[in-house]
């Protein structure tokens, strides 16, 4: 099926993104920080879908929005929130937080000018029904080796996790 | 308008579901038709469970309302709609609000992908089975949202429960799936497939339904599924989040009125998604019983013939309970209605022999039979397993269907890897 309206849902999408990503900072109560946080979270895979990414798509919304973010929301809801609202949601480090601003900033401008040179005006976006195929060939195959390592990372942070917590073992 | 009728046609002569054919119109039909579906399936459900509840327990169930209690969902959903509506003083508004919303959305935008036929689903995603885990686990967010937004005891600890529960099961639940997966690449082309109706025509092709490939993998790997799906959905054993005795009503005890009526919705239609993906992925969708023992055209003939056979059974059930009907003249109005429901039930009985119809609605009717018989199960659990502790629940989650789901992903890969090198 052809695409209907690609510009409309980009824009619509970009805008809940960015709305979201502005509430998570402002608010001053964590949870519905959280929940702003789950929004942009969810027009973000929206977005993967838009480029024919659906396997990311699924599993963005399966891991942060469903697993990750619960958890958050967990330990959030056991903070006291009375205390947490008094407290400052802004720090007074404004010099190098501008600096860091100014510099994503520039980036965005040299990228927006230059775009057209960098990136391909028209990719061909691959079949929708051979993505999930593909990611998995290029796991199994191309990147087997980096794949291995990221697994590795995440058995040393599961077993980091149960030596913390468990006194005796 | 004739372009309009010219593209209404176009859709019925094509093979494919509305979504991939890419036919807004068709698709919109059969949104309608499946919300309406389940919407009908809920009410039915909600009957059935407090018959069948009462008869294990040697009670009648509503009797009062209509004819052995028929019309008391409706009275109940009537209740439901005119009560006040409450919300607690120091809750927080919008969470309060847009909790109900969340899970009821959730649990309705699965049925997208939910296959009750070769063409009869709404579209066919590539990614079917991730589709539905993932909005189904968005329910989740909806429970602690409520439950937090109440700001009140009961239901906050009801909302960390399910929250633990449901992520604790959640992994068990994923390395069951991903089992079939692997037994849907055993064909020429070596490629699995996570779209629904691509699991349900694995299955027809390999000739085997996934609960009997390699047995007794493809059976734990079923039975893991199924004792996950059940403390998904918060249903008994596992409904420590709503336990009555301890909770009172668990996440959704300051909820009044429609409000809550939207969570009972929501449990109920995430009850029938989960059983759908158990259904498509070990039992077969919409192929029905004994494809390779009992095939022929004979035979094809016959199990075509089940769906008005099973409205003729209910209509002559009514017919007897009409017989049976107390004859005092206050009843008369219950026995009419009932042998007018039982007159309708043979109508569609009878429609459903003639052989277009048939040939269209066996697939649906098959994969509604599987659905059903799980939905009993659901009723069967609550009327005689008790409760879980905590401790326990977690205890079976992580160390005993954990393991058991990793063993059993391990040994299919090693069973799939034998049989592609015997070919």
């Amino acid at each position: 099926m052809t695409p209907v309206a690609t510009p409309f849902f980009f824009y619509l999408l970009a805008a809940i993104m960015v709305i979201g990503g502005i509430l998570v900072i402002t608010r001053k109560n964590a949870v519905h920080s959280a929940l702003a946080l789950i929004l942009t979270l969810l027009a973000q895979a929206a977005l993967y879908l838009m480029l024919y990414a659906p396997f990311v798509a699924g599993v963005q919304i399966i891991l942060y929005a469903g697993g990750i973010m619960v958890l958050f929301l967990f330990v959030i809801m056991l903070v006291n929130i009375d205390r947490a609202e008094k407290e400052r949601a802004f720090n007074k480090q404004w010099v190098i937080g501008s600096i860091a601003a100014l510099a994503l900033g520039g980036l965005f401008i040299s990228v927006y000018v230059k775009g057209k040179a960098i990136f391909p005006v028209n990719p061909r976006p691959g079949a929708e029904g051979q993505n999930t195929q593909a990611i998995g060939t290029m796991l199994y195959g191309q990147y087997m080796f980096p794949f291995e390592i990221a697994s590795l990372l995440l058995l040393v942070a599961i077993i980091g996790a149960v030596v913390m917590a468990k006194k005796r073992i | 308008m004739h372009q309009f009728v010219q593209y209404v046609l176009s859709y019925l002569s094509s093979d494919k579901t509305p979504g991939s054919a890419g036919n807004m119109f068709w698709a919109f039909v059969y949104i309608l038709l499946i919300f309406t579906g389940l919407s009908i399936a809920v009410i039915a459900m909600n009957w059935l469970e407090r018959k069948i509840l009462a008869h294990m327990q040697v009670r009648l169930g509503p009797m009062r309302v209509g004819p052995h209690g028929l019309l008391q969902p409706i009275a109940d959903a009537l209740k439901l709609l005119l009560k006040e509506d409450i919300m607690p003083a120091e809750a927080d508004g919008f969470v309060f609000w847009i909790a109900p919303l969340l899970v009821v959305l959730s649990a309705f935008t699965v049925f997208i992908v939910v296959p009750f036929g070769p063409t009869h689903a709404v579209t066919d995603m590539n990614i079917g089975v991730l589709f539905m885990l993932g909005v189904s686990s968005l329910s989740v967010l909806g429970i602690v949202m409520a439950g937090w937004a109440s700001n009140s005891h009961y239901p906050l600890i009801g909302a960390l429960r399910s929250s633990a529960q449901m992520v604790s099961y959640e992994v068990a639940m994923g390395l069951a799936v991903v089992s079939v997966i692997l037994m849907t690449s055993l064909n020429a082309t070596g490629t699995g497939t996570l779209s629904m109706i691509g699991i349900v025509q694995a299955q027809q092709s390999q000739g085997i339904w996934f609960i009997f490939k390699f047995f007794p993998l493809g059976l734990i790997g079923f039975f893991i599924f199924a004792v996950a799906m059940v403390a998904e959905t918060n249903r008994a054993p596992f409904d420590l989040p709503e336990a009555e005795s301890e909770l009172t009503a668990g996440f959704h005890t300051e909820y009044s009125g429609f409000r809550w009526s939207l969570f009972f919705l929501a449990e109920y239609s995430a009850m029938i998604a989960v059983s759908s993906i158990a259904v498509t992925l070990w039992l077969g969708g919409w192929l029905r019983p004994f494809p390779n023992f009992l095939s022929g055209s004979v035979a094809d003939l016959v199990f075509s013939l089940f769906p008005g056979i099973t409205f003729l059974f209910l209509a002559g059930m009514c017919f007897y309970s009409t017989a049976r009907m107390p004859k005092h003249p206050y009843f008369r109005i219950q026995t009419l209605g009932l042998a007018g429901f039982g007159v309708v039930l043979g109508l569609i009985g009878l429609l459903l022999f003639v052989a277009p119809v048939r040939e269209r609605v066996q697939d649906i009717y098959w994969f509604s039979a599987k659905v059903a018989a799980f939905m009993y199960l659901y009723i069967w659990y609550r009327g005689t397993f008790p409760r879980y502790r905590f401790d326990q629940l977690m205890k079976v989650g992580w160390k005993v269907l954990l393991p058991m789901s990793l063993g059993v992903l391990i040994l299919t890969a090693g069973a799939g890897m034998l049989f592609s090198m015997g070919k």
